[in-house]
Parts: structure tokens; C-alpha cells; sequence
């Protein structure tokens, strides 16, 4: 098969007339141009569209001619690659190019925010022109001089994933489907889809500062089908992050593969599971969820700054038990919620939000941290250059303690063991939040024993957080391909967790046994 | 350059592109193409918080070369530009594999744009409201919440936005169609920290005319009702018990409902529904509706995300599966046609989507609903994705008021509603006769179920 997903035949095949300006052509440089994760200016977009940093200043002036504050200019080109493979074949393949520039300025409390897909200096003057309206103060500009600020860097690969060969990408794929199908001959269909991304951000604003930033991203989804009879359940499984393909050989397609088999053999057959409130012990790793939920959007501090959170007002109080010490950290090397910058130009990085039980701070973006006199935490995301910043999760987790995970599970008589879960949601306002289990066991007298169907657990943050009484030494971070909505926004992020135990949650499921006291049912 | 002159010309683009795509060698080729303006602005506390403004467009085009295919998409509408980006999918194409169910629908399932019926889908009254009315009808929302009741002291905001925007769709069968359409929207969202827990909820209006959207008071009264019913819930004792679902959640249901009748999960296995065709999978009370060809409906369209000629299907009569929903693929790979639901964004494949859809009412008023039930639950928000389609099993956090005597006696929150979808369907034992059709495109009235399992204390 003639492969022309690699950046060198492409050029073989479509010649080198590279006159033109176009997304093609910015696609075929960049790749070429662009080294992992590098970061400092940005000829992309400076050689291409002429957006040098004299134009960049000539538009954050436009951008605060009525009065403003501040602005910034985030430029965006997206690569996206995505094979999804079904009965033994490619069933879809897809390739996009992404490319927008977004205006946004603050005056006062006030945001005005344009964008536009057409990179020409005169489109982007229109749009600097429209956020500029709302300021309402025409003032003269002062001088905006912004410099180049280097940056950290928290990406993995020795190469962008983006430029293997879809040969290469294509044995990944392959693998971790002929894994599934071996692992069991109950399992009748295999779906596997890999997709990866680069991310170039470039941001200029009227702090001075112009950051540029490549972002890779890896996904690897595997869903397997187990059927037997009449009963048929999925089970699935992910891997990937801001990595490049070497990742693959730690963490292989088979092992994938074979892990999602396995989920769906083991809850083919799966009972009822209970109702009602009782002991929950959480699986390490993926039960980060529960943190993100129950802590982690109440700690943005856009819900704080206007005081509809029910963290609001509560730095320095207790809000977890003692054993409870939770951190947001943009910076591990190759997860998925890492970055190098935020989508404002600060510096990610590790923020304590809950210290041994007690509130530290929030996560903040420029706005909030402005207006609560805080330095801003790196927290400012966006999902595209059609969307202003908010304050947002990177990888949010909590730290090991000093149980052992067979010691937490022994500790239990008649309890809910949480592995692997599907998502969640939270009302900011009160805490009450949800997370839906997919993989779950009872425990019995200190023993994992029956596998029960899925089940939503729904607690309030600060109460289900001050009833965490065991947590495990055996901290690690999800691989799950997690992604965060809020406001309509969606962005990547990380969990992580030790084995913990909650003395008291409800547990979702429809079995309710008669004659034991509620919070004992099973 | 106006509207109209540019809807053209990306109907000509569209149709430029197909053509270029079958000279490089594709053996059919279709591109899509949506463009649009969208504005935003939100105020909080009497004051703007945010207001946005900008336009946008895309294109996605798919090959086929005998049974393979491939998808692109970009902004960039320089021709050269997407001529050598056809040529490069072609030749990924090759990687893709031989699936017979792939390709165009039949030229005689395609809408024939010369006789579209005219569904009112565009108000060019949109346009011209000035940004300061715009602003000012959110603030009349936000404020007639707080004036509904000083324990409002708090709000996430008020949001008021519209958008306009024209789909294009051409294909190497000759068929090259275009709609546009607009809408518009208000919603509010009030807190309460009065007591215990802080509490919020909200409510909308969304239109394809302004003239349609409910006045700012309305929705910001409704707004008000809504969390103050709220306050103070208790966590009722875990046990199985009636359930009303109020209009939005009954909604909710049909959606889901919606999905696992789509031909994209049946033919992969992937529904509880799949082996039921012609079964009776719900009570007899059940009749589910999708219609894309209601004038002026927020799910109106002429023809699909494939250019098939849009029809109304019943999915459910009277308790009975009488059709799966489907795309091209899907439908092929079910041995049939395109029920005229393909759906999709520029950057993905066809799926299976709805256009209106709707269960249809019933005789009762939602109080006799309510009246009914001596000790239940009454269903105002749920939270969570615990949905098993495989299965059908159910399981999601909840909120509402708890019914007792056939009285809505008191809130209750931080409790999950869970069964399987077989049993909630067949135990649809009443059906309300307030259906909102101004309540977004998935609407239902409020209905009660004979059972579920309500976890709580």
C-alpha cells in the first residue's frame, strides 16, 4: 500500500510549489518546522501571514483604542489525524486542518471577545476593532512592546505522533484488536480508534508577553463487544497523552486490548447492584474522577469570583479530612492534562488545593486572579480560538497515604469496590456531584467478591471528602482519555488517585434487600 | 458582499470542489459547507459580563474510490489549496477498507431543491436587532428573577444569543442544496444562598424567530420559581417508588430512547433495542415522532446531512419499534434506506441524529399526573451519563420534589433513579398533555412511571 500520510511522500506526490499562501501549505511546513514541543516565537504564523511583532502590537493597540485594560491575540492551527477501525478493517479515516485567531479584551469586569478564521491583517483588525467595543472610553493607547518568554516543557516524544507513517500508526491499532479477540472467544467485535493532534498556539497580549507552544496529543480507544446467549456487554479501555508512538511500547496495543476484553467478560454476567448508602472503597488511578467532581470545578475560581460556588469564601477552612491533601498539576510529563502555557500565556503549573483537609486557594485565570488580588495559577483554557479563557483543571489528583489497597479492602464487611468509571458531573452551587461507575464489585467480610452492573454514586463534595477514612499508598494517574466540558468548552485533562475508602455514599443500583439496616444494604 | 450572493457562491464552490474531486480520480465526492455569523452576550448582576461576536466557516469533503473513502475538512476555501487536499485524501483512501455499505445515497432518495417545501427556518429579523436591545433583554431577564423574590441575592448570569448560518451540501449525483437558518436564545440562571445549601436552576426560550421568544420577564419568573423550589432538600430513604418526570426530563428519555433505536448502534450491537424490531418495547401509551418537516421547528431542515429528501418517521406506535433510524451506511448495513437522518458537523462522519422529535401527548394534566402518586418521586434535573445502552440499565443522580398524598410535598437532591430502559419504557403508565415545543427540538410531556428504585439515605 503507497502510504501518503507521511509529510516526505506528500511532498514527493504534490511537488514543491510552495508560492501560495494556504492551509495545505502550512500544514507541510509546519510538520517539517516544527520540533517537539518547541516553543518561543512563532514563525508559522509570523512567515505566513506576515503577523510579525509589529503587527501583533499593531493589533493589541487596536484592540485597547477604546479604553480597555488588557487584550490578548490567541492564534490556533490544529492538525487532526484519526483512524477508527472496525471488523478487522479501517472503517473511517479523517484529516483536518483547524486554523482561527480570537481578540478578546477586559475592561473593567467587561470582556469583549471577536474571532475569525481569516488570518489576513485586515480581518483581524475587524475583529480587534468589534472586542474593542466594549470599552466605552476611548483613551490614547501606550506604547505595547511584547517579547518572546521561553517556557518550560512538559510534552513527551522523541517525534510528533502526527508525522509517523500511517503504517506504523495502523500496526498500533491492529494489534490491540487481534489482543482483543485472542483474549476470549466471547468477544465478537472489536472497535479500536486512534486519533492524534498538533496544537500551535501562539499568544501575544498586553502584559508584554508572546508565548508560542506545539501541544501533540495521542488518544487510543478500545471498545470490546462480549456477547454469550442473549447477553451482551462493552467494555472499554484507553491510553495516550501529549506522547509520541514510543509511548506504545510501555504501554502496548495489546495489553489494551486485552484489558477491555477482559471488562467486558467480567460484567457480561454481573448482578444487580445495591442501593442506597454505604461503604465505598475506590479503585487507584481512574477514581480521580471523584476529585474532579466533588473538588475540582467548585475550585475554579470564576465560580468563586462570583461567589456561586459552595467552596466560595472558604480558604483556609476544612473541607476534607485530614488524609485528604488534592493538587492540580499542569506539568507531568506526558499526561494528557499537562501544558507548557495556558491559553493565556502564564506558565502552567502544580497548585495544592486542598492541604491535608484544608482549602489553599483556587484555580484561577487572569480575570479572576485580577479581581481577587491572587497571582493566576496557569489555569486559563480554552478549547479553541472561538472560545474565551476559563479557569480550568489540568490533571487533578490526590496524593498517596499510608494504606495499603489489600488492607483498605479487608477493612470493609459489606461494601461497593469502584474500578473504572464513565464520567461525572457536579452542581457547582451545593457540591452534589455524580460519578457513574462501569466496572464495580461487592466486598464481602474484607473479600472482593461478585462483579455488579454499573451504577451512579451521588454525594456533596465537602461531606463525601470529610468521610474519606483510608487512603492507599499506591497513588497513580489515570491513562483514560479524560476530557472536561463546562460552559460548552471541551479540553483534555488528567486524574489520579490511591486506593481510598468513603465511610458513606449512595451508591445508585436497584437491589434493595429487606430486613438490614440502610446504610448496611448490599 | 450580502448573504444571498455568498450563499451562492459557496454553493458553487461546493459543487467547483465535487467536480475537481472526480477529474483527480474519485469516483463520487461530496462537500459540505457551513458558514454563519454567531453573537453572545452575557450580563450578571445588572452588569456585561461577556459579549461575543464573530463569523465563521468550513468545508468537509469526502472521497469514495470503489468501496473505500476517506474525510477531510479546513477553513481555507483557496481552490488549489483544496485541490491538492483532495488529491492527498485520495490517496489515503487507499488505507481505508472495502465496505460495500459505503458511498452516496441513491439519486432518487436526494431532496429535489425545486420543490422544498419553505420550512421558515431563517428570520432575517435577527440581524437587525441592535446590540443594546440585545443587552438589554438579558438584563430584563436576570432582573425579573431577582425581583421575583429577595432570596435571590445571586446568579451565574443571563445570556441572550443568536446565530444565523447557511448549510451547503453538493455531491458528484448532481445535487447541490442549500438552507439557511437562524435562532435565537435568552436563558437565566439565579442562585440562592439562603440557609443550608446554595442552590441554582435556570430557564430559557430558543427560537428560529425573535418574534417567537418568550418576553425576558417570563423566562426570568420561571427562572425564579425554579431554584426556589429547590431550597432545602432533604435525602429521602432508598426504596422503589412511583416517578413523574416533568417535561425536560421526559425529554431527556426520548433522546435516549432516540439513540438506541439508531441504526449506528444497532448494526454494531451496541443497543438493547437491537434485536426488537416490530416488538413491543414500550406501554401502549407510547408513540414517538420524528419529524423534520415542522415550519419554523428549531429541528427543521429540507434534507439530511447526506441530501436525502427529509420525511417524518414514527419510530415508536403505540408501544411498538416500528423503525430503526438511519443514515446511508447504517441503513445499508440493516438492508434498507436512508431514513433521512444522517447528521454530522464538516469534521466528522455521517451519524444518526434526530431532527424534531417527540413523544406524543397524552390526555392528562400534569397535576393528575402528580395526584396520582401517594408516595413518588417528581423529577426536575438529573446529572450524570449512567447509561448502559448495551444493556438498557439506568442509573443517574437526581432532583426534584418528593410527592406525597398526590401533593408536591417537599425538594429532595442528592439521590439516583436507576432501572432498566425496558422496564421504565413498559412502565410508562401516564402521559401528560403539556407538550412544549418551544423547549428545543427533543420534547415530551411529563409522564409517570409505575416504578423505579430512588437510592437515597
Amino acid at each position: 500500500m503507497r502510504d501518503l500520510w507521511t509529510r516526505r511522500d506528500f511532498v514527493k506526490a504534490s511537488g514543491t510549489a510552495f508560492a501560495a499562501l494556504s492551509l495545505t501549505d502550512l500544514w507541510l511546513d509546519e510538520a517539517f518546522a516544527a520540533p517537539t514541543g518547541s516553543s518561543g516565537t512563532a514563525p508559522v504564523f509570523a512567515d505566513h501571514f506576515g503577523l510579525d511583532a509589529a503587527a501583533l502590537e499593531k493589533l493589541l493597540a487596536i484592540a485597547m483604542s477604546r479604553g480597555g485594560d488588557y487584550a490578548d491575540l490567541y492564534f490556533e492551527y490544529r492538525l487532526s489525524n484519526s483512524i477508527s477501525f472496525e471488523e478487522n478493517q479501517v472503517k473511517d479515516a479523517s484529516r483536518g486542518i483547524v486554523l482561527g485567531a480570537g481578540v478578546r479584551v477586559i475592561a473593567g469586569d467587561k470582556t469583549g471577545y471577536a474571532y475569525s478564521d481569516d488570518l489576513s491583517f485586515e480581518r483581524l483588525k475587524r475583529a480587534a476593532e468589534t472586542a474593542a467595543h466594549i470599552a466605552a472610553q476611548p483613551r490614547p493607547v501606550g506604547p505595547i512592546a511584547i517579547a518572546p518568554q521561553a517556557l518550560p516543557h512538559h510534552y513527551l516524544g522523541r517525534e510528533l505522533a502526527s508525522d509517523a507513517t500511517t503504517k506504523e500508526k495502523l500496526a498500533l491499532v491492529e494489534r490491540a484488536n487481534q489482543a482483543g479477540y485472542k483474549t476470549d472467544p466471547r468477544i465478537t467485535k472489536m472497535f479500536v480508534n486512534y486519533g492524534d493532534e498538533i496544537k500551535i498556539v501562539q499568544i501575544a497580549n498586553t502584559a508584554g508577553q508572546l508565548v508560542r507552544d506545539t501541544q501533540p496529543m495521542v488518544r487510543f480507544r478500545v471498545r470490546a463487544l462480549a456477547e454469550e446467549g442473549s447477553e451482551r456487554q462493552n467494555g472499554s479501555m484507553a491510553g495516550g497523552g501529549r506522547v509520541g508512538l514510543e509511548y506504545f511500547a510501555e504501554t502496548t496495543p495489546e495489553s489494551l486490548g486485552e484489558k477491555a476484553a477482559r471488562q467486558a467478560i467480567t460484567m457480561l454476567h454481573a448482578d444487580e447492584a445495591p442501593a442506597g448508602m454505604m461503604e465505598v472503597v475506590l479503585g487507584n488511578a481512574y477514581s480521580g474522577i471523584l476529585l474532579h467532581e466533588a473538588v475540582g470545578h467548585g475550585l475554579e475560581a470564576d465560580f468563586n469570583r462570583k461567589g456561586t460556588s459552595n467552596y466560595s469564601g472558604k480558604v483556609g477552612e476544612m473541607v476534607a479530612s485530614e488524609l485528604c491533601t488534592v493538587v492540580d498539576d499542569g506539568t507531568i510529563a506526558g499526561d494528557r492534562g499537562a501544558i507548557n502555557v495556558d491559553d493565556e500565556g502564564n506558565a502552567s503549573a502544580r497548585k495544592v488545593l486542598i492541604e491535608r483537609g484544608r482549602l489553599t486557594g483556587y484555580m484561577h485565570d487572569r480575570i479572576s486572579a485580577r479581581a481577587m488580588n491572587v497571582p493566576a495559577t496557569g489555569s486559563g483554557r480554552r478549547e479553541s480560538y472561538q472560545h474565551m479563557p476559563l479557569p480550568r483543571m489540568t490533571t487533578t489528583y490526590m496524593l498517596a497515604g499510608e494504606s495499603t489497597p489489600e488492607e483498605i479492602i479487608r477493612s470493609v464487611k459489606r461494601g461497593f469496590y469502584a474500578v473504572s468509571f464513565g464520567g461525572g458531573q457536579v452542581d457547582i452551587s451545593n457540591g452534589d456531584f455524580v460519578f457513574s461507575v462501569t466496572e464495580g464489585y461487592l466486598i464481602e467480610d474484607g473479600k472482593v467478591t461478585r462483579p455488579v452492573k454499573g451504577a451512579t454514586l451521588i454525594g456533596n463534595g465537602p461531606q463525601v471528602l470529610g468521610k474519606v477514612s483510608m487512603v492507599g499508598n499506591d497513588f497513580r494517574i489515570s491513562e483514560a482519555m479524560w476530557t472536561c466540558g463546562k460552559d460548552g468548552q471541551s479540553v483534555p485533562v488528567g486524574v489520579g488517585m490511591p486506593h481510598a475508602k468513603i465511610a458513606e455514599i449512595t451508591v445508585g443500583g436497584t437491589r434493595k434487600p429487606s430486613g438490614l439496616p440502610t446504610h448496611l444494604q448490599s | 458582499m450580502s448573504d444571498q450572493n455568498q450563499d451562492r457562491q459557496y454553493a458553487d464552490l461546493a459543487a467547483e470542489v465535487v467536480r475537481r474531486a472526480q477529474k483527480l480520480g474519485a469516483d463520487h465526492a461530496e462537500a459540505m459547507i457551513t458558514s454563519g455569523s454567531d453573537f453572545s452576550v452575557s450580563v450578571r448582576m445588572g452588569e456585561i459580563d461577556t459579549l461575543s461576536e464573530a463569523t465563521s466557516k468550513a468545508m468537509g469533503i469526502r472521497v469514495f474510490k470503489g468501496k473505500k473513502k476517506f474525510l477531510s475538512y479546513t477553513s481555507d476555501f483557496d481552490l488549489d489549496s483544496i485541490e491538492r487536499f483532495v488529491r492527498e485524501s485520495l490517496a489515503l483512501a487507499e488505507l481505508t477498507g472495502d465496505d460495500d455499505a459505503s458511498g452516496l445515497p441513491a439519486p432518487e432518495e436526494l431532496a429535489d431543491p425545486a420543490t422544498a417545501p419553505d420550512l421558515a427556518l431563517y428570520d432575517p429579523a435577527i440581524e437587525t436587532i441592535p446590540t443594546e436591545k440585545r443587552v438589554a433583554m438579558a438584563l430584563a431577564a436576570e432582573k425579573a428573577a431577582f425581583d421575583f423574590d429577595p432570596r435571590i441575592t445571586n446568579s451565574s448570569g443571563a445570556d441572550f444569543s443568536s446565530s444565523e448560518g447557511t448549510t451547503v451540501l453538493a455531491n458528484s449525483l448532481g445535487f447541490t442544496g442549500a438552507y439557511r437558518e437562524s435562532s435565537v436564545g435568552l436563558s437565566v440562571a439565579p442562585v440562592v444562598d439562603a440557609g443550608g445549601k446554595k442552590q441554582t436552576d435556570y430557564w430559557f426560550s430558543r427560537s428560529r424567530r425573535v418574534a417567537d421568544l418568550a418576553p425576558p420577564e417570563e423566562v426570568g419568573r420561571e427562572a425564579a420559581r425554579r431554584v426556589l423550589r429547590r431550597l432545602d432538600p432533604t435525602k429521602p430513604a432508598t426504596r422503589a417508588v412511583p416517578i413523574v418526570l416533568d417535561p425536560l426530563m421526559a425529554a431527556g428519555l426520548v433522546r435516549m430512547l432516540f439513540r438506541a433505536a439508531s441504526g449506528d448502534m444497532v448494526w454494531r450491537k451496541q443497543t438493547f433495542l437491537a434485536d426488537r424490531l416490530g416488538q413491543t418495547i414500550a406501554s401502549d401509551l407510547v408513540t414517538i415522532v420524528d419529524d423534520p418537516l415542522r415550519p419554523g421547528d428549531l429541528g427543521s431542515r429540507p434534507f439530511d446531512a447526506e441530501g436525502v429528501r427529509s420525511r417524518k418517521n414514527v419510530i415508536v406506535e403505540r408501544g411498538v419499534l416500528r423503525q430503526f433510524l438511519t443514515s446511508t451506511y447504517s441503513a445499508r448495513r440493516l438492508g434498507g434506506r436512508s431514513t433521512g437522518n444522517a447528521s454530522r458537523g464538516v469534521s466528522s462522519e455521517p451519524e444518526v441524529g434526530p431532527s424534531n422529535l417527540y413523544l406524543e401527548p397524552g390526555p392528562h394534566d400534569p397535576e393528575e399526573l402528580i395526584a396520582s402518586v401517594a408516595d413518588g418521586l417528581y423529577v426536575t434535573s438529573m446529572m450524570g451519563f449512567g447509561v448502559n445502552m448495551v444493556k438498557g440499565d439506568f442509573s443517574r443522580g437526581a432532583a426534584g420534589l418528593w410527592i406525597e398524598n398526590g401533593k408536591l410535598a417537599h425538594p429532595v437532591a442528592e439521590i439516583t433513579v436507576a432501572g432498566n430502559m425496558n422496564d421504565i419504557l413498559k412502565g410508562i403508565v401516564m402521559v401528560g398533555n403539556d407538550i412544549h415545543h418551544t423547549w428545543g427540538s427533543v420534547r415530551a410531556p411529563s409522564l409517570k412511571i409505575a416504578t423505579l428504585t430512588v437510592s437515597g439515605a
